[in-house]
């Protein structure tokens, strides 16, 4: 079908590529338009654990104009642990939200850059954007970290529950409470 | 009032200027209408649509550009060898009803998906040939995704390269391009994001250190790093569902085919370029 020396490009390139595709799938967190389509993605993709039956799925909480006061659950937050939750792959923050001093060319700029943002925005503001940023915009594209309800085909897997839980979205506001 | 009166005020009535005007501008109106409601729909103005090849890095750009390089020439040269072997009952091959696929087949890929009264849907190029393979060849459908369906596809496909896409999204096939565009706007999965809250609202931006693109089809089947072989668009659309969180529908599902309608319908005038390379 082919001739000698041009199989033998082709597998040179093919090698570069499957390196260059390694490299991206290790600094790509996931939902990208790219970084989300990995071959079979949707078959290896680790299942998060189920709560137990008749575990609430969310914790109540009262929302005032554009803040909710009260921690989730009364929880204290950790700024080390709310990076990491940043970072990660369940949160995707870094895919829309630049941080301060990271490389422009590899973060995501949908969102507001998260540089100073604690001088803009208090722990309360931020914890009611984080949850629920449709509440102060309903055609925003930030997705709402603490709800289950009004969401439409979400995959069985996700069904009933928040992207973070109460302790995640706690550590994330002390991290962002850093960034002054 | 006598008979006779009666017929001359309805010839009077009828020589009456309103009588005339009302229906004549509900007519202008309705025509109208009718003429200028698609470029109006258009979320992105013609003179701004880009193909997605615009929005990646310089080597993926060259690898496209390449004959020699591009991998999915590979699934070209498969789809080829098949368009010439005879299969079925019938032991016909692709090739014996179309003969110089360089040109027969050429600019048919740049009119699909359109509406398909034998089955009463939509029918989309993959599609076509399972329905050839079916009624002509009397051969068993190829599985969506297989690599022999691919091959064919980008086969036929490529005999368009070059031609500007343009589909029909009038008489039956409107219904199924108000569908798709229903869905392309519609928010799902845990993300809670729609196909158009990225690229028709932020196409451009980075995710991450992805461009996001305008979401045209008009490279597909392409050969993406990422999956290391040729994909359909079937499968782009049930990575960004995967991405969004959201429950996939099934390969084939009507979904799919209105949503490729309409993207077909976005990058209307845009070249086909399969055999694609993407990231």
């Amino acid at each position: 079908m082919m001739g000698r020396s041009r199989l033998a490009a082709w597998l040179t390139l093919a090698a570069s590529l499957t390196l260059a595709a390694a490299v991206h799938a290790a600094t790509a967190a996931g939902a990208a338009e790219d970084a989300a389509s990995v071959a079979g993605a949707a078959d290896k993709a680790p299942i998060p654990p189920v709560a137990p039956p008749g575990t609430p799925a969310l914790l109540p909480l009262t929302v005032d104009g554009d803040e909710i006061r009260a921690p989730l659950g009364g929880l204290a937050g950790n700024a080390q642990r709310g990076r990491e939750v940043f970072m990660s792959r369940d949160a995707n923050c870094s895919l829309c939200h630049r941080l301060p001093g990271g490389d422009p060319r590899l973060m995501g700029n949908v969102g507001p850059p998260l540089a100073g943002v604690a001088a803009r925005l208090s722990p309360a503001q931020l914890r009611l954007r984080i949850v629920d940023f449709s509440r102060i915009d309903p055609r925003t594209v930030m997705p709402s970290y603490y709800r289950v309800a009004g969401l439409t085909r979400v995959a069985a897997r996700y069904a009933g529950r928040p992207v973070l839980s109460a302790g995640e979205i706690e550590d994330v506001i002390a991290f962002l409470s850093t960034l002054r | 009032m006598t008979a006779e009166a009666c017929a001359a005020a309805r010839i009077q009535a009828r020589r009456t200027p309103w009588r005339r005007a009302v229906p004549a501008a509900l007519l202008l109106a309705l025509s109208l209408q009718v003429a200028v409601s698609p470029a109006q729909e258009r979320r992105i103005a013609p003179a701004q649509v880009k193909s997605g090849i615009t929005f990646s890095a310089p080597g993926v750009q060259s690898l496209q550009a390449d004959d020699f390089a591009n991998p999915g020439m590979l699934w070209v040269e498969r789809g080829a060898a098949l368009w010439r072997e005879p299969a079925g009952a019938a032991a016909v091959s692709c090739a014996q009803c179309h003969p110089q696929p360089e040109r027969s087949m050429k600019g048919v890929a740049t009119h699909y998906p359109r509406f398909d009264p034998a089955s009463g849907g939509l029918i989309d190029l993959a599609g076509q040939i399972n329905a050839c393979r079916t009624a002509r060849q009397r051969a068993e459908p190829l599985a969506r995704e297989s690599e022999t369906l691919l091959a064919l596809t980008t086969f036929v496909a490529e005999q368009s390269r070059g031609l500007p896409v343009h589909v029909s999204i009038d008489g039956p096939a409107r219904a199924h391009f108000d569908a798709g565009r229903a869905l392309y706007e519609r928010r799902m999965g845990q993300m809670n994001l729609a196909c158009t809250n990225c690229h028709e609202q932020n196409w451009g931006r980075q995710l991450l250190a992805e461009t996001i693109s305008q979401g045209y089809g008009n490279a597909y089947p392409i050969y993406r790093l990422d999956w290391q072989t040729v994909g359909s668009l079937q499968r782009r659309f049930r990575s960004c569902l995967f991405g969004v969180r959201a429950e996939l529908w099934p390969y084939g599902a009507p979904e799919y085919l209105d949503l490729e309608l309409y993207l077909a319908w976005r990058a209307e005038g845009l070249p086909v370029e399969t055999p694609g390379v993407r990231k």
